[in-house]
């Protein structure tokens, strides 16, 4: 029996039928091949709308169905729900755009019907070669990875933790805290940053549910949601962790010298020790140090082994090796917060060629309590300073560099003001192009600020030089700035400053982004499904963003997205399984010559070859439906489920058959 | 009963009238099975003792070559009407074949290339054969030279497709014992070939593929071992049906699409372009640009032997 | 009466399509003659469907689709890049203007960018008049038919719509 189509034409109120001739598109439909019935109603995404198909379907009258109404966008899901009650394969519904495309983007009704017309007749002809598909679930696997262990990373992991789930944590550094351990206070409440984040990495190091791996980097992710494969790489610390107790004489009696490391911070400004055999910080979780090869004598030079001969434990191991291990999780959180931009690049503000130009993250180190000036704020000759400039929007909303706002310069510039007023005498300029102080008590951390005396020049900074003019000024900075507030030129000599560099994307980004198969946009962050209503997930199921792998955000935001990131793995772990899409590409092995023309074209990995066989295959819980593939194969043995050559040719011929 | 068969040959070079007699000694049984009424290469060429025939009459229709000139047309569907199976032999008459190259061009601009401006030519007068001509004894007259190059099936209904430029000799014997086996599969079949492209049975090593820059045989010494396409060598492989056995590449040349389209594929021409495109190793506009200019002739590669059978057919006046 | 181009559009489902409807949410109006067509993905848009859309009357396509980088299966896109450019240099052998198949980067945020997109690309094909490939296909063979004694009914010329 030859299918039969049902057209359903909405009026959607006067929406459609104001610009819709729509007598004369039911008339129309009537006479194309394959139609078994024709009804129109006011609103068909209603109720009574619906139940007109739903008793269609169920009398039997018809077995396709094509409403031509809004986009396929908009209602796709909802009629194909109706196919769903009425025991009909969703899949055998189609959808006509006649108001998006038609009634609300042309103003003369001819021209709208006559478009409608085509476009209906277009959606019959495919209606007709619709083939129903199976929907497909895969079970979730309720472990989760999160890599990076910083702020963001840590809430995530929390956070599933307590719900009962296992994580595993995997961080780069040696221990987890992020950058946020270094800082000192946050604004704008000013609560001192480590006694909110150490209790948070002390849980975290001591969860029952939580596999923290630090000091170790993912290699490779396979799989699909609810079903990742993971291979991390712990790299080798030469201490064991199981015997070290973390009493720090190694590092104590260690004659190394560590040389620190591009994208980490200023040696004379560490947070730890900087020997050789080093803990990052003093709070660090895990509390065990670890061996710099790079400057450790013992494999520099052949001997020292010191740290061996002092530690009571024998936890010293320099025969150790980078291991691997391999585990499976069900859904991935990419949590690897950001690396400040370099501003040595930006030769003009002198960045590491002048003394006392330092970075914000440099400058957060210095006013932590436990860094190597005890919170003082010094110079580089070991005195108080007497002015400081803070350079806002170093590297960031500038074409040059990065055109975005990194976001939370403004607010820690405000926060630098008020602490060095509060621990020094010094005159305190801001230089910015706007201040951005958009959140919740922010402006009133400004107003407070503005009461503190501390100058606002309104701005970019031109450059910082030692282009000194008097004796008093031999040892100062000189900035030079236009005052756009007052229309000139300002010359100010300081004693100190602090450019507030852009957040940029993490290093390795790329390569994470890879793994997951989720896409970096122009500025390198990672792509979120929707900007608005998916911050947090991707275009890969079961890969999710924080913090500022997404885009530069503070900390509130942060921690925010980590909490919608764990609720949004939650709620696919007690879903048990996850409906997968149906609609992906399959290849025909009967036709498949094995050419290996497709083998490289899915971004998503999913299709493989077959050695013995010799035939291509396509993994379809990995497949997205994207179709690349298909159109590439040049034997046909790939068909893309639902948009396959058939019906698109069915299309074609349908729009341009009715003249 | 023997068979009674009919064999022509159309718009074609008689290569494949060769390829039915290299069969050799199958020949013999060849012979054995089947009478043949018509074979003008061979055997018999009076066409009026085919008009003569009853409808259906013969059991098969073989016929090479592409549909060129009136007369092609005209035989055509005389055998039509008098067998009861028609099959097309060999890439002309299955897809155009390399006459089909004639439909980048106009009829007019066919006869004055050949007539008039070829390099071997001296015709200062400019003479182009006449349709007609009127001599004392009554009107001469010639076929008539189309414009259009045509498959056989779109003149005629054909019910089987022996493919090949020429057609595998063994093979055009085994696809005729289909008829006197009565195994015949379902009409429209391609019969005598495989299901799959030519990859199947090449012998080459394939792995991924990504091209930066496309090479013309004449210029390099291909690695024996590898893919063609990997190489930057244009091979239609991928997209042509097998059968053949891979002769050409066996040769070490790149397959150039004699066997046809697979099944379901509408214009292998097209096709094959967008698998390379797809394969292309740059990102930007102009990069991709630089690899592109390094296939020569890009359409009627593609095209060699199939554009009359492609959807477009020929180039619009 | 003047001539009214009718266009095919491939518009990807994430960007493009998108982006058209948000030319309808926000009431931009633009020329009627273009019908789309959705996929998934400009990467689907096999090149055939072009030449087929060209044979049965378009007289021109248009193939939208994300911004490089931006493409929701990361670089479908510029797989469609690379066979458009490539199909664009074969179009004159066909004796079709290259002008004919245009390809546009359109994101979902551009409901202006594609109602611009749809009446500049109406216009260019305005001005190059109707294609009617099919058409002028079987024109081209009129002349096609057998002038000698036929042994039958003739099918030359016809169109063949097998």
């Amino acid at each position: 029996m030859p299918e039969r189509v049902g057209v359903y034409i909405c009026h959607c109120g006067s929406n459609i039928a104001g610009k819709i001739d729509i007598e004369k598109l039911a008339g129309f439909a009537e006479k194309l091949d394959n139609v078994a019935l024709v009804r129109d109603y006011k609103f068909m995404c209603s109720d009574p709308g619906q139940n007109l198909i739903q008793s269609d379907l169920e009398a039997g009258l018809i077995d396709r169905v094509v409403v031509a109404s809004c986009s396929p966008l908009m209602h796709e899901n909802t009629f194909r729900k109706v196919c769903e009650r009425s025991g009909v394969n969703p899949y055998l519904f189609t959808m006509t755009n006649i108001r998006e495309q038609c009634s609300w983007v042309h103003i003369d009704e001819a021209s709208s019907t006559e478009k409608a017309m085509d476009l209906l007749a277009a959606s019959v002809r495919r209606a007709v070669y619709l083939e129903p598909l199976e929907k497909r679930e895969v079970a979730i696997n309720p472990r989760t990875l999160v890599i990076g262990g910083g702020i963001a990373g840590i809430q995530a992991a929390l956070d599933l933790a307590e719900a009962g789930k296992e994580v595993v944590l995997v961080e780069r550094e040696p221990s987890i805290g992020g950058h946020m351990a270094k800082f000192d206070k946050t604004f704008p409440t000013l609560d001192c940053a480590a006694c909110i984040l150490t209790p948070r990495m002390v849980q975290i190091g001591q969860h029952a549910n939580i596999h923290l791996m630090s000091y170790a980097e993912v290699e490779e992710i396979n799989g699909y949601v609810g079903n990742f494969n993971i291979k991390v790489r712990q790299k080798a610390r030469y201490v064991d962790a199981d015997l070290c107790n973390g009493c720090g004489m190694c590092w104590e009696k260690c004659p190394g010298t560590r040389v620190p490391r591009k994208g980490n911070v200023h040696e004379k400004l560490s947070l730890g020790p900087t020997s050789s055999i080093y803990m990052p910080f003093m709070q660090a979780i895990p509390a065990i140090p670890v061996i710099d090869r790079e400057s450790c004598l013992y494999f520099q030079k052949g001997k020292c082994r010191i740290c061996e001969q002092v530690c009571e434990r024998n936890a010293i191991n320099y025969d150790m090796e980078d291991s691997f291990e391999e585990f499976e999780v069900g859904n991935i959180i990419i949590a690897t917060g950001f690396q400040p931009f370099d501003p040595s690049v930006i030769k003009r503000y002198g960045y590491g060629t002048l003394p006392n130009v330092l970075t914000s993250v440099e400058f957060e180190i210095m006013n932590c309590a436990s860094g190597s000036t005890g919170g003082k704020i010094l110079k580089a000759d070991g005195t108080e300073p007497k002015s400081i400039g803070i350079v806002h929007c170093v590297g960031s909303r500038d074409k040059h560099y990065h055109e975005y706002c990194s976001r939370v310069c403004c607010m820690y510039a405000l926060k630098f003001a008020h602490l060095i007023k509060e621990k020094t005498d010094a005159e305190v300029y801001n230089f910015y192009i706007d201040l951005r102080c958009f959140g919740k008590g922010y402006e009133e951390f400004y107003d407070r600020l503005l009461g503190e005396d501390v100058r606002f020049i309104r701005g970019k900074v031109g450059e910082i030089s030692r282009w000194v003019a008097e004796e008093d000024e031999k040892d100062q900075l000189i900035v030079r700035v236009e005052d756009t507030l007052v229309g000139a030129v300002r010359r100010i000599p300081l004693d100190m400053v602090v450019l507030c560099t852009a957040l940029e994307k993490q290093d390795g980004l790329d390569r994470v982004a890879k793994m997951c198969s989720v896409s970096v946009g122009k500025d390198g962050f990672i792509i979120e499904k929707h900007p608005k209503l998916g911050p947090v997930s991707t275009a890969t199921d079961g890969v999710f963003i924080v913090g500022v792998a997404q885009s530069p955000k503070d900390i509130p935001d942060t921690v925010a997205q980590a909490s919608a990131a764990s609720s949004a793995v939650l709620s696919m772990i007690t879903r048990e399984k996850i409906e997968i899409e149906a609609a992906t590409a399959e290849i025909i092995e009967e036709k498949c010559s094995g050419c290996r023309i497709c083998n490289n074209l899915c971004p998503y990995l999913a299709i493989n070859f077959d050695e013995e066989k010799k035939v291509s295959i396509i993994n379809e819980a990995l497949c997205k439906g994207c179709g690349t593939c298909v159109a590439a194969c040049p034997s046909n043995a790939i068909t893309a489920k639902h948009f396959n050559d058939k019906q698109i040719f069915a299309e074609i011929e349908g729009l341009l058959s009715a003249r | 009963m023997k068979l009674k068969v009919g064999i022509y040959w159309g718009a074609a070079c008689g290569g494949c009238d060769v390829a039915i007699l290299d069969t050799h000694e199958k020949l013999l049984d060849i012979a054995a099975k089947m009478d043949i009424y018509l074979w003008p290469i061979a055997l018999d060429f009076k066409y009026d003792d085919v008009k003569k025939m009853e409808d259906g009459y013969l059991d098969a229709a073989i016929y090479s070559g592409a549909i060129r000139n009136s007369e092609n047309e005209e035989i055509a569907i005389l055998l039509r009407k008098k067998s009861k199976v028609m099959i097309a032999l060999g890439a002309c008459a299955h897809l155009g074949g390399i006459p089909g190259l004639a439909n980048f061009y106009t009829r007019d601009e066919m006869l004055k290339r050949i007539y008039i401006d070829s390099e071997s030519t001296i015709n200062e007068e400019g003479v182009i054969p006449l349709e007609s001509w009127n001599v004392k004894e009554g009107e001469l007259d010639l076929p008539r030279f189309y414009n259009t190059v045509k498959t056989l099936d779109q003149v005629v209904d054909v019910e089987y497709y022996i493919p090949g430029c020429p057609p595998v000799p063994l093979q055009i014997y085994s696809a005729l014992s289909l008829i006197w086996d009565d195994m015949l599969p379902p009409v429209g079949s391609v019969i005598g070939a495989g299901d799959k492209a030519l990859c199947e049975s090449c012998p080459r090593v394939k792995e991924e593929k990504t091209i930066s820059e496309f090479k013309r045989i004449q210029q390099v010494l291909p690695d024996p071992e590898k893919c063609f396409l990997e190489q930057g060598l244009v091979c239609l492989g991928a997209a042509t049906r097998s059968g053949c056995g891979a002769r050409c590449i066996k040769s070490g040349v790149p397959c150039r699409g004699c066997y046809g389209p697979l099944d379901d594929v509408p214009d292998l021409g097209i096709k094959m372009l967008s698998a390379i495109a797809s394969v292309l190793e740059p990102k930007e506009e102009k990069e991709i640009d630089d690899v592109l200019d390094t296939i020569v002739d890009p359409l009627r590669t593609f095209h060699r032997f199939s554009m009359p059978a492609s959807i477009l057919r020929r180039k619009k006046e | 009466m003047e001539f009214e181009p009718k266009l095919v559009g491939f518009l990807c489902n994430w960007c493009s399509y998108t982006g058209a409807d948000l030319a309808g949410t926000a009431r931009i109006s633009y020329a009627p003659n273009l019908r789309a067509i959705r996929v998934m993905c400009s990467g689907r848009i096999d090149p055939t469907f072009i030449i087929k859309a060209l044979y049965e009357g378009a007289d021109g396509v248009l193939i939208a689709g994300c911004h490089p980088g931006d493409c929701h299966y990361q670089e479908g896109n510029y797989k469609a890049l690379r066979r458009y450019k490539l199909l664009k240099r074969i179009l004159p052998e066909y004796g079709v203007e290259p002008e004919r198949v245009h390809l546009e980067w359109v994101a979902a945020s551009e409901g202006e960018k594609f109602a611009k997109v749809v009446n500049e690309f109406t216009d260019k094909i305005k001005k190059l008049g109707p294609l009617n490939m099919k058409q002028s296909i079987f024109d081209s063979m009129k002349e096609d038919i057998v002038v000698h004694e036929s042994a039958g009914e003739e099918k030359g010329g016809e169109a063949d719509e097998a």
